[in-house]
């Protein structure tokens, strides 16, 4: 009864998408004021049909219900219940339900807060937006249907995956997916612009803060996932460059750009066509990840089952949307009257060289990725693109990011001046180099890398600290200088906070990868072994029985050489049940200097048992980094001034 | 005209995609054969049977195109294609080599016993360094290796159902 | 058919592996080539698994592989020889840094490419000095009104 309510309220929804896609068009043609608020309450209607299927799926879910097809194929009565929750979108069908209800929900609040938007625009967005509902809808009512039933049902489900049986994992999606949704938005805005055929000021200022919602989203939801990989996956790793992974980066690249160069069309009128392109780029890698997880085009770990058929739809999908939003774009840009003039030296010039390195990277991102699919068609050998690769761009591009992230925030708009910045920001150079030659010296000139990492992050954290110096005249003017952290905007401490935390997960991926220590043995209970400045005590293993596991868990004693004892470590070797499967549950203490990892393997014999320590120094860097970037979102998001839609004309009395 | 740059590059990259997805031989996790129309690497392993001679490399280079099937008694999709590898001996007349990945002589055997043995000779590759050589990833894998000793065509997993008929049997056809 | 192959021998091949990578081998006598095996690991893609190097995979041919390595650097070969050894068997596939040859010029050089290609792009729109367009003739007449308009007014 209920999935039949699901599967009504999906097909209610994809009507009202129908509707929302096309009748408030036609209003805007023909001034027809009610037909435009159509786009309003189909909104608002898709986003409640869309709740109600998704809650009648998830609570097929939760109780079990196994003659919903989805429900046998992903869950199982020993489940914990937040997995089973989870288990609602860890598949196909299902997490195209909740791309549905993100992108519906997307579509409602821009009615709900756009109200000061003009009319006839936000009617376009939000016609947009439909259509993107109504494209998602088609695909799961013909095609992935979450609702469909079996008869007879199965007594017990196939279980999920005991991998993604994780807490992170269960909010890894959701937020990811937000994000991907939550750039629909300025798609939505792009196209909505392209086809009024022009973009304002005023446009730039209701597309930032909904950018910087999904950019948000996004970083979180990939640290996230970078998170669990580290503690789940076993031996540390924290990104692997995996097609998905990419996808997910990609975008997130392109929303970065985005956020900035919408500024530059808010503060200066410029960019224009930089920025609508970036809005429809954004999104459109969003919907590539979703499409290249399901179409069985590349192999990746986060795969769904491979199914062509499904993949052609999507297909088709994408050509319509990003094909047809990047045609308009062409027929349209040159109605994008081009805005202010900026010098080459110059914070315009900074957030376009932000632009073009961002951009770029996220196209050889993509290259990378579909580099052995070109080879392959063209059969010219099967390779495989892997690690290496990426670094080396990451490291070509990204770089000259770092050192002009330094300077960016001092250049003036219009015409900044280089040789005022540079002696601002020299003690900031002079600190890195020398932070610089100290490792080189100290590790006997080994690692270049290291070194060239450190001096990047290291400029980029005294940057930032001297150019809040510089704005609050700490130097120059102590005395005025509490009055001014005061005034500050709070967008200000946004940026600055955000750029700290760049610096500081540059600052963790740099300490870390160098100098992680790792000790593969075997071991006895009794004896102890020592990484970084830590010993290790191994006291033995006993069986331990989860809700549906059962395992080993060794247990080790840390302690450091001077300051004494640490705490515990207690890694698991897991055997799950249904389905069959083994994984190891590492153990991990987290100390400010860095992380103690410990895995356990299979027993060696006489009481002897394989084992793999780690100290993995700073590498807390990374998730505070992401933390503090989302933090300075959020700050910025908070700043009052870029929350005001149009302010309402003043209205002044005529003269008599 | 740069305005139009974008839109041919993402064209272009979805007609690739159509391209490749739209190929229902491909399988992306497969892994293409290196040594196909290189001789047959050399190897020389203990046979399966307690007497039985070693199997070599020599015993491929026959005049006549013979298959070489790795297989293992604990590997699922093996029972599946052992039709097809019964059909491709008996009613086919193909020589067909069994080559046990990581199996134990007496479980390969039992394997053969109880599903029948298609293969005219077998080897036990215990510690799957010959799997290696030929660039095997996981059983099972079939090669064909020509009269002259050179491997001609190589099916990825099993046999299974048209597999027989579209590909493998066209494939011995023009290694005669 | 493929799919479950496919899913079945995942399976297999973690529920067949030991769980610690490389913990009951034993590492080489000789610490700088045991390094040099490791740093090769780290460079060699496992056959069988997604995006792992055959130093940090559980699968049982990544352990074969493992051994391999180990086995050659023992005997004197240099990286690139071990390297070659398993392309040959693998083709260049085994490898996760892509073989600098003429099938993979594009992809190293598209940072500086790409680079090249946006910055161009950018600084060429920059040198178009944006010119009004000439009025059209109703436009002109409209402004000649305007400003004949004044000439009476003053």
């Amino acid at each position: 009864m209920i999935a039949e309510l699901g599967h009504f309220a999906t097909i209610m929804a994809l009507i009202l998408a129908l509707l929302g896609a096309t009748v408030p068009h036609v209003g805007i043609a023909r001034a027809d004021s009610r037909l435009m608020t159509v786009a309003d309450n189909t909104a608002l209607g898709q986003f409640l049909m869309a709740l109600i299927a998704f809650g009648a799926l998830t609570y097929s879910y939760l109780i079990s219900d196994f003659s919903v097809y989805a429900v046998a194929a992903n869950s199982h009565t020993a489940k914990p219940l937040l997995y089973k929750i989870a288990g609602v979108w860890g598949n196909h069908e299902g997490s195209l339900l909740l791309w549905v209800l993100m992108l519906s929900l997307f579509a409602a609040a821009l009615s709900v807060k756009g109200k000061k938007l003009p009319q006839r625009f936000r009617t376009r967005v939000i016609a947009v937006q439909s259509a993107l509902v109504l494209g998602f809808l088609l695909f799961i009512v013909f095609t992935s249907n979450p609702f469909l039933r079996l008869d007879p049902a199965p007594i017990e489900g196939n279980g999920l995956n005991p991998l993604l049986q994780d807490p992170g994992l269960a909010f890894h999606p959701p937020m990811l997916y937000l994000g991907y949704v939550g750039l629909s938005v300025a798609f939505s805005f792009a196209v909505a612009a392209l086809i009024e055929g022009e973009v304002t000021p005023l446009w730039a200022r209701w597309v930032r803060p909904w950018t910087l919602v999904a950019w948000m989203f996004l970083t979180a939801g990939i640290i996230l996932g970078s998170w669990w990989a580290y503690y789940e996956l076993g031996w540390g790793g924290w990104w692997f460059w995996d097609p998905v992974e990419n996808a997910s980066f990609m975008p997130w690249l392109v929303a970065t750009a985005l956020l900035h160069s919408a500024i530059v069309v808010e503060k200066r009128d410029a960019l224009k066509s930089w920025t609508i392109l970036l809005s429809i780029v954004a999104f459109s890698f969003s919907l590539l990840g979703t499409f290249l997880v399901r179409s069985g085009v590349i192999t990746s770990v986060h795969a769904f089952a491979n199914d062509p058929a499904r993949g052609v739809f999507i297909l088709g999908f994408l050509v319509v949307v990003v094909g047809g939003s990047l045609a308009l774009y062409a027929w349209r840009a040159p109605k994008l009257t081009p805005g202010g003039l900026f010098g080459l030296v110059s914070r315009e010039s900074a957030l376009v060289l932000n632009n073009v390195l961002l951009s770029t990277f996220a196209g050889v991102v993509l290259v990378g990725t579909l580099y052995p699919l070109f080879l392959e068609a063209a059969n010219a050998g099967q390779i495989s693109v892997g690690a290496p690769f990426f670094e080396y761009g990451a490291v070509v591009l990204m770089s000259p990011l770092i050192v002009a992230l330094g300077f960016g925030p001092l250049l003036a708009w219009k015409r900044g001046r280089l040789p005022r910045a540079a002696t601002t920001l020299l003690p900031a150079a002079i600190v890195a180099l020398v932070v610089g030659l100290y490792v080189f010296w100290q590790s006997a000139g080994g690692i270049l890398m290291t070194a060239f990492g450190l001096v990047l992050a290291t400029w980029l954290l005294a940057s930032v600290v001297l150019e809040i110096a510089e704005r609050t005249q700490l130097f120059k003017n102590p005395s005025a200088f509490l009055r001014r952290v005061k005034g500050l905007p709070r967008a200000s401490w946004g940026m600055s906070l955000a750029h700290t935390g760049v610096a500081v997960l540059l600052f963790g991926i740099t300490i870390s990868e160098a100098w992680t220590e790792e000790k593969l043995l075997v071991m006895e209970p009794g004896d102890t072994a020592t990484v970084g400045d830590y010993d290790i005590r191994f006291d033995g293993v006993k069986p331990v029985v989860g809700p549906n596991f059962t395992a080993i868990e060794g247990y080790f004693f840390a302690s450091h050489k001077t300051k004494g004892a640490i705490g515990t470590l207690d890694p698991q070797d897991r055997l799950y049940t249904d389905p069959v499967m083994n994984t190891t549950e590492a153990s991990i203490l987290s100390l400010a200097s860095g992380d103690l990892y410990a895995v356990i393997g299979e027993a060696a014999g006489g009481g002897r048992w394989s084992v793999r320590l780690y100290f993995k120094p700073f590498v807390s860097g990374l998730w505070l980094g992401a933390a503090l970037m989302v933090l300075g979102g959020f700050l910025s998001l908070s700043d009052r001034r870029l929350r005001i839609g149009a302010p309402k004309a003043k209205q002044v009395k005529a003269e008599a | 005209m740069q305005r139009f740059v974008p839109l041919v590059i993402v064209l272009s990259m979805f007609g690739l995609f159509f391209f490749m997805m739209t190929d229902e031989d491909r399988n992306p996790n497969e892994i293409k054969s290196v040594i196909i129309g290189k001789p047959a690497p050399t190897f020389s392993i203990p046979g399966l049977e307690p007497d039985a001679p070693a199997l070599s490399s020599a015993d491929l280079k026959t005049g006549q195109p013979v298959f070489v099937n790795f297989f293992a008694s604990w590997c699922v999709p093996c029972r599946a294609e052992h039709e097809s590898l019964m059909a491709l001996a008996r009613e086919h007349g193909a020589r067909v080599i069994g080559i046990a990945y990581k199996d134990t002589p007496d479980r390969a055997l039992a394997f053969l016993d109880e599903l029948g043995d298609p293969f005219t000779k077998t080897g036990a590759d215990l510690d799957g360094r010959v799997a290696i050589d030929w660039g095997v990833t996981g059983v099972p894998e079939t090669f064909l290796v020509d009269g002259s000793g050179t491997v001609v065509y190589r099916h990825w997993g099993p046999i299974v159902g048209d597999g027989l008929e579209a590909k493998v049997l066209p494939a011995l056809e023009a290694a005669k | 058919m493929m799919r479950a192959f496919t899913a079945l021998l995942i399976a297999i091949a973690m529920s067949v592996a030991a769980l610690s990578v490389a913990v009951d081998e034993k590492p080489l006598a000789d610490p700088a080539k045991e390094a040099m095996a490791r740093d090769l690991m780290k460079e060699l893609r496992c056959v069988v698994c997604q995006n792992q190097s055959i130093e940090d995979s559980n699968a049982d041919i990544a352990r074969d592989l493992r051994q391999i390595v180990r086995e050659r650097i023992a005997m004197g070969d240099t990286p690139d020889n071990v390297k070659a050894y398993l392309v040959d068997r693998y083709g260049d596939y085994v490898l996760l840094e892509p073989p600098f040859k003429k099938s993979t010029y594009f992809l190293w050089g598209s940072p500086f490419i790409f680079l090249g290609l946006v910055l161009y792009m950018v600084l060429r729109s920059r040198k178009a000095p944006v010119v009004p367009k000439p009025l059209s003739a109703d436009e002109q007449a409209e402004l000649e009104k305007i400003l004949g308009k004044r000439e009476e007014d003053k």
